[in-house]
């Protein structure tokens, strides 16, 4: 048992240079490792069909042309492209494409919501409601640094700097590349503000694939987070705020359709919960409005009057029939092909009619016939045909709306309703 | 067979009956044994024998009992165990009977093979009478007797864990010992010997320790020891106090004021061994100290287990004046001597820990020491205050330094360059680097370097690097912490004016005649690194030049021919630091997209240097290069591809080895960074690193912290070649499954064990993610459904053990949301089920930490999706 060593280090550095090398390299190693996962995570279920095409980028055109119904701009972008190839590309490489391509993607993105023409079961359970603020509906993506909003037909709205993850070049270096946002939003001139309606991707994150409920839960706590709600400064040039969400009860249901907001209403967004964030049309979204909380409730034409006839844009088809844009197409009447050859018309026109006084008639809750009278062809940039619940709301609105009380009603029956069947809650 | 002969020619001289001997004993081993082991212990007992043979018997009875290897020890304690129990017996005999002999050497040697049979028999509850037949006669056994009585318990406390032996018996071991100790044991031997003895048995001692009185004879008699008359009495006595202060810190607070005079005494007065010894002590309790400062933050709750006493800071006025004295008792040439450890360096070191315990309480006590010999004629009153300075840099505040070191800077610049000694001048640079090291960077307020005199302190700097070996390499550390204070400065580094001087002479110093002296060649390479390292994007074009300069020195090393051995080991040695310096300029580059671009020119002409080197085979290259091709990979992304059917035969042979375990980790490491530089591009190797990944596992040699990151590694190959991993499932799933198992629960495990279970875990759960990941959207994901029970089971059980690390819990609640995401409604009852989901997901969800709680709304997102479908 001979003396222990008692030496310590003298005048040397604590850790060997080679050591700190074998660290760094690990470091390297799990930071790669980290993102690599995160990648993987991120990646979840948001491959979506995207058409390419294989000729030169189309420059950029002039944000919104002309917008011909002023509440709602429809997609006015749409070429029938030759050879279109479909490939598969996720939010991800999306939110890096540049030019036309991010306009059409971005075009098919958004989930829209259809015309409320009658009235959903458990409207008071399973349903949130909203004041939809007045303005344009777009799209705000972060990523590398930028924001970018892209209106509904996919054209450049602003780029600019935010406090969104990855929304702007601070020297936040926490944020990996990976890390991007995709927000829909409606940006509201008046107060320069982009209202959040709905979160599509989240720091990389996508919520395609989840409930209204979890997706607005997410949204209140993350947005704030961010400070992206504060007002504008150098690294933030637009304030983005929240839209207070309720429960479409009467309680619920009397704030939004009269409480104040800091914004002009244009009517009231009805969003189902259990719904996933489903890009098109979709019933699980609805817009109702009346006069009292929007000033858009009948479609004006590009002069801002209103038509003394309602008019609609209907799809020629092959066989001569006149559809509105849902799938499966619902169909209001037929040209005969003396007409078509005579006017020189081909399928896929977007043909532009009047309601005549025949109006549209019903059998068993179906469209049986409509009076319709050809005024010629829809705007080259209109990409779709109306949809059936919109051409149905403003036929309503003009002869029988669904009446604010009409709704009340519905509420307070299905109440009634609940309070009658409700189960006992267990609470183990 | 007569064994005394062979065992005498076995040390002859003459190697050729040397050689012979060794043969005969190692076939009597293989053919027989039991006999041979017999034989040895009877050599060993005979007091007719010579001393030399029964000494070399005993020898080989130790070795024939344990190894230095782990395997190989647990190899011969399972042969020992297996050996008939009447031979056993017999040796015991024999090996107890030794213990008599009046031969000191026979003794001595049975001493300790008795420990070393004690070692495997008593933790298997065998030789239960040993403890007590080794007591039974210390009180009239012969003074012989009694010294190897002791010196045997000594051994046995370090061979056997305290928990093996019972508190009785523990309890007379300690009398014994104690009693052995005593002022009144009339004979020096058995004095010492039982002083040794109770360094060893000081473990054992923890219930006596909290008895008062018991407590309080042990430290009486200690302290006694420490004035015998006998040096290695009071030297082996000292070594008791110093093992004392950091096992039972706690406890020592009565006994603080009599320890100080004695150290102090010793220190002044005794003699280098025991002065060496109480300077220890007080560096010791400086550990302790800080140790529980920088845990506890200084607040202490209820749940601290171990108070701080403020030992040093009570102890301050008097310890530092004592510690100042011994600065002035330098040795003349100790900084050529890499071995050297005198009162001075102890002294200075324990100086330097002080500062750490008390910060700036120790400046005011210090600076007139400083100012009082900083300028004398006596060289060794100028080193002592330069050393002083130096050693108080790391702990006070900066605001308490910085007003002092301002001051000193010019005179430490002036001295470095005109100071008459040698070992001033060192100093003079290890002191500039500290004040660098500690007060030079991002985080201090009023920086020392300024535009003023920044081109004044690299001018100096240079220059010493031109001095000799031992102040160059220090001035290269100086360099080093002057670089790495920039780190972080942002775009414009204020050394980029300076870069191509900075390196031009850093490379002139390695091509210096005695380089190889003061690991003065290391520390210039090493400095490049650093200067490298923190570069900012000004110099990357000056960077990107180096690179064919290092290439050419790399190259240099693999055209000279016919090397002695001590040239190749330079060789090897002079390959490992550039192949490191290739890495860090590698690693540079490749971080940013336009500079990547531009290296990658050199990508091919690199490896191909790399792949000679491999080819020399070193392990300590072996190494370097291969961090080095793990960075080139992570550089060069799926080009990498290309380099793969050269570089795989390497890859293997650092996957296979064992013995280097450093070399086999980095090897897996890389593996990682080729799997994500190549994605599924890796595929053609996979079967390969698989094989070679699973047997490391199955292997006892390999050293088990390689093991979590291979586990690690299954997750990166089954993220690059996603269901590929498919074949790879029958045989890394039951492996995971039993390390899990293994790792679920730590009760009674150690700190160390803990850290290494939380460091098993997150491979296994990184592993898991990965697998996930990769079947993600696979139509063959349904073979994953039969693993997640387990799986969740898994993180249930860790959930519940309280006792992971944030990394784990980080890494496990990932997981719990890669098993949704990929198993989505096939598993959502089974999610529901577990208790991961709610109390584990809640806890993380509520985490401070960024990451957990970021894993944590992930998992959320997954499992809400998972259930919603």
């Amino acid at each position: 048992m001979a003396p222990h060593d008692l030496r310590r280090p003298f005048k040397r550095p604590a850790i060997s240079d080679q050591q700190k090398r074998r660290d760094l390299s690990l470091l390297r190693q799990a930071q790669s490792r980290r993102d690599a996962q995160h990648q993987a995570r991120c990646l979840a279920s948001t491959v979506l069909s995207f058409p390419t095409q294989n000729s030169e980028p189309v420059p950029e055109p002039q944000a919104v042309e002309e917008i011909e119904l002023v509440p709602e701009p429809e997609p006015i972008y749409e070429e029938s492209e030759p050879e279109q190839q479909a490939i598969d590309i996720d939010v991800r490489q999306a939110s890096k494409l540049r030019g036309a391509e991010a306009r059409r993607w971005f075009a098919k993105q958004l989930m829209l919501p259809e015309w409320m023409i009658d009235l959903p079961d458990r409207l008071d359970q399973d349903w949130y409601i909203f004041a939809r603020p007045a303005g344009k509906r777009c799209f705000v993506v972060s990523s590398n640094g930028v924001t970018v909003s892209r209106l509904r037909n996919g054209s450049l709205l602003h780029r600019f700097p935010s406090a969104l993850p990855n929304g702007a070049k601070t020297k936040d270096i926490s944020r990996s590349a990976q890390s991007y946002c995709i927000l829909d939003c409606i940006f509201h001139e008046l107060d320069q503000t982009y209202y959040v309606i709905d979160m599509v991707c989240w720091a990389g994150i996508s919520f395609y694939e989840c409930t209204a409920e979890f997706r607005f839960f997410w949204l209140n706590n993350k947005l704030v987070e961010t400070r992206a709600c504060e007002a504008p400064s150098v690294f933030h040039k637009f304030r983005f705020s929240l839209v207070p969400v309720y429960n479409c009860d009467k309680e619920g249901f009397h704030i939004a359709y009269t409480g104040a907001v800091p914004y002009e209403k244009d009517g009231l967004l009805f969003y189902n919960k259990h719904a996933h964030y489903q890009t098109g049309n979709t019933p699980l979204a609805l817009v109702w409005k009346d006069e009292n909380c929007s000033k858009y409730v009948i479609d004006t034409d590009s002069k801002g009057h209103v038509p003394h006839q309602q008019q609609v844009v209907l799809e020629l088809q092959d066989d001569g029939k006149l559809t509105a844009s849902d799938d499966p197409p619902v169909v209001f009447g037929c040209l005969n092909g003396d007409f078509i050859q005579k006017t020189g018309l081909h399928s896929g026109y977007l043909l532009r009619f009047t309601v005549n006084e025949g109006g549209l008639r019903f059998v068993d809750g179906k469209l049986e016939k409509a009076d319709l009278q050809y005024l010629g062809k829809a705007n080259r940039a209109r990409a779709f045909a109306d949809s059936f619940s919109k051409i149905m709301f403003q036929y309503m609105a003009r002869y029988s709306p669904l009446t604010v009380e009409h709704l009340l009603a519905s509420i307070s029956s299905s109440n009634e309703q609940e309070n009658g069947t409700r189960d006992l809650e267990m609470s183990g | 067979m007569e064994v005394t002969q062979v065992l005498l020619n076995a040390q002859a001289v003459d190697g050729t009956v040397r050689k012979h001997a060794e043969e005969t004993l190692k076939q009597f081993q293989e053919q027989n044994l039991a006999g041979f082991l017999l034989s040895l212990s009877g050599e060993l007992a005979s007091d007719e024998k010579p001393v030399d043979s029964r000494r070399l018997a005993g020898l080989i009875l130790k070795n024939a009992l344990d190894a230095k290897e782990q395997h190989r020890k647990f190899e011969l304690v399972q042969r020992w165990l297996s050996l008939d129990v009447a031979l056993k017996t017999q040796i015991k005999t024999c090996l107890l009977q030794t213990l008599s002999s009046p031969v000191p050497d026979a003794r001595s040697t049975a001493s300790q093979v008795v420990a070393k049979v004690a070692g495997i028999e008593l933790p298997q509850k065998q030789w239960p009478e040993l403890i007590g037949s080794l007591l039974s006669n210390i009180h009239q056994a012969p003074v012989h007797v009694k010294q190897a009585t002791l010196e045997t318990l000594g051994y046995l406390c370090e061979e056997v864990s305290p928990d093996v032996i019972d508190q009785d018996q523990v309890n007379k071991i300690l009398t014994a010992v104690v009693q052995g100790m005593n002022a009144s044991e009339g004979n020096n031997d058995v004095r010492l010997a039982a002083t040794r003895a109770l360094y060893n048995a000081l473990g054992f001692a923890q219930a006596n320790f909290t008895n008062d009185m018991e407590r309080d004879y042990i430290m009486r008699v200690v302290c006694e020891a420490t004035l015998s008359p006998e040096l290695k009495i009071r030297q082996a006595a000292f070594e008791c106090l110093v093992s004392i202060s950091s096992t039972y810190y706690e406890k020592l607070a009565p006994y603080i004021q009599d320890i100080f005079n004695i150290t102090a005494k010793a220190v002044k007065e005794d003699e280098e061994p025991v002065a060496l010894q109480a300077v220890e002590f007080w560096s010791s309790i400086c550990d302790e100290e800080i140790d529980i400062l920088e845990e506890y933050g200084g607040e202490f709750t209820a749940d601290s287990d171990v108070p701080c006493f403020y030992f040093i800071k009570q102890a301050l006025p008097a310890l530092v004046p004592m510690l100042l004295e011994t600065l002035l008792k330098q040795e003349e040439d100790q900084d050529q001597d890499e071995g050297a450890w005198n009162l001075a360096m102890a002294g200075g070191t324990c100086l330097g820990l002080v500062a750490r315990t008390v910060g700036d309480e120790i400046v005011p006590l210090v600076m007139p020491f400083i100012e009082e010999n900083i300028t004398k004629p006596d060289w060794r009153q100028r080193e002592a205050a330069t050393y002083a300075f130096g050693s108080i840099l790391e702990g006070p505040s900066p605001d308490k330094l910085i007003p002092t070191v301002n001051v000193a800077l010019n005179f430490m610049l002036t001295a470095l360059t005109n100071d008459p000694n040698s070992h001033v001048k060192d100093t003079t640079a290890w002191t500039l680097g500290r004040i660098f090291e500690f007060l030079h960077g991002s985080t201090v307020e009023t920086p020392i370097i300024t535009q003023g005199n920044c081109q004044q302190i690299i001018t100096i700097l240079l220059q010493s690097m031109k001095d000799t070996p031992n102040v160059a390499e220090k001035a290269c550390g100086a360099l080093y912490f002057l670089a790495q204070g920039y780190e972080d400065v942002g775009i414009s580094s204020p050394l980029t004016p300076y870069f191509q001087e900075i390196v031009q002479s850093l490379l002139t110093v390695t091509h210096r005649e005695d380089a190889g002296e003061s690991r003065l060649r290391t520390a210039a390479y090493e400095t490049v690194n650093e200067v490298v390292r923190c570069s900012t994007d000004e110099t990357s074009p000056m960077v990107l030049q180096l690179v064919p300069v290092i290439m050419m020195e790399l190259h240099q090393t693999l055209e000279a021919q016919k090397l002695s051995s001590d040239e190749r080991e330079k060789q090897n040695e002079l390959q490992g630091l550039l192949c490191g310096c290739l890495q860090v300029i590698i690693q540079k580059l490749g971080a940013s997209e336009s500079t990547k671009y531009v290296f990658m020119q050199y990508a091919d002409q690199i490896m191909s240097l790399f792949l000679r080197v491999f080819a020399c085979r070193s392990a300590t290259v072996h190494e370097e290069a291969m961090l080095a091709i793990g960075a080139l990979a992570y550089a060069a992304g799926s080009d990498f591809a290309k380099y793969m059917p050269e570089f795989y035969k390497y890859l293997e042979m650092g996957l296979q080895n064992f013995e280097e375990y450093q070399v086999c980790a980095v090897t897996v490491g890389v593996v990682g960074d080729i799997c994500r530089a190549l994605d599924d591009k890796v595929l053609p190797y996979c079967d390969g690193i698989m094989t070679q990944l699973l047997k490391d596992l199955s292997s006892n040699q390999l050293h088990r912290s390689v093991k979590p990151p291979i586990f690690s590694c299954f997750g990166d190959v089954s993220l690059a070649i996603g269901e590929n991993f498919e074949k790879y499932l029958m045989y890394a799933m039951p492996m995971l499954q039993s390390a899990a198992e293994l790792s679920a629960h730590t009760s009674g495990a150690d700190d160390e064990m803990i850290e290494y279970t939380n460091l098993l875990r997150n491979g296994i759960l990184e592993a898991y993610s990965g697998i996930f990941q990769g079947f993600k959207n696979s139509p063959k994901t349904q073979l994953l459904i039969p693993y997640a029970p387990h799986i969740l089971q898994f993180l249930d059980s860790i959930y519940m053990e309280k006792d992971m690390d944030d990394v784990v819990m980080k890494t496990a609640i990932g997981v719990l949301g890669d098993l949704a995401d990929t198993l989505g409604s096939n598993a959502s009852g089974l999610i529901q089920q577990s208790l991961s989901s709610k109390d584990f997901l809640n806890e993380c969800l509520s985490s401070d930490d960024h990451l957990i709680k970021e894993s944590a709304e992930w998992a959320k997102l997954a499992i809400s999706r998972a259930i919603s479908v």
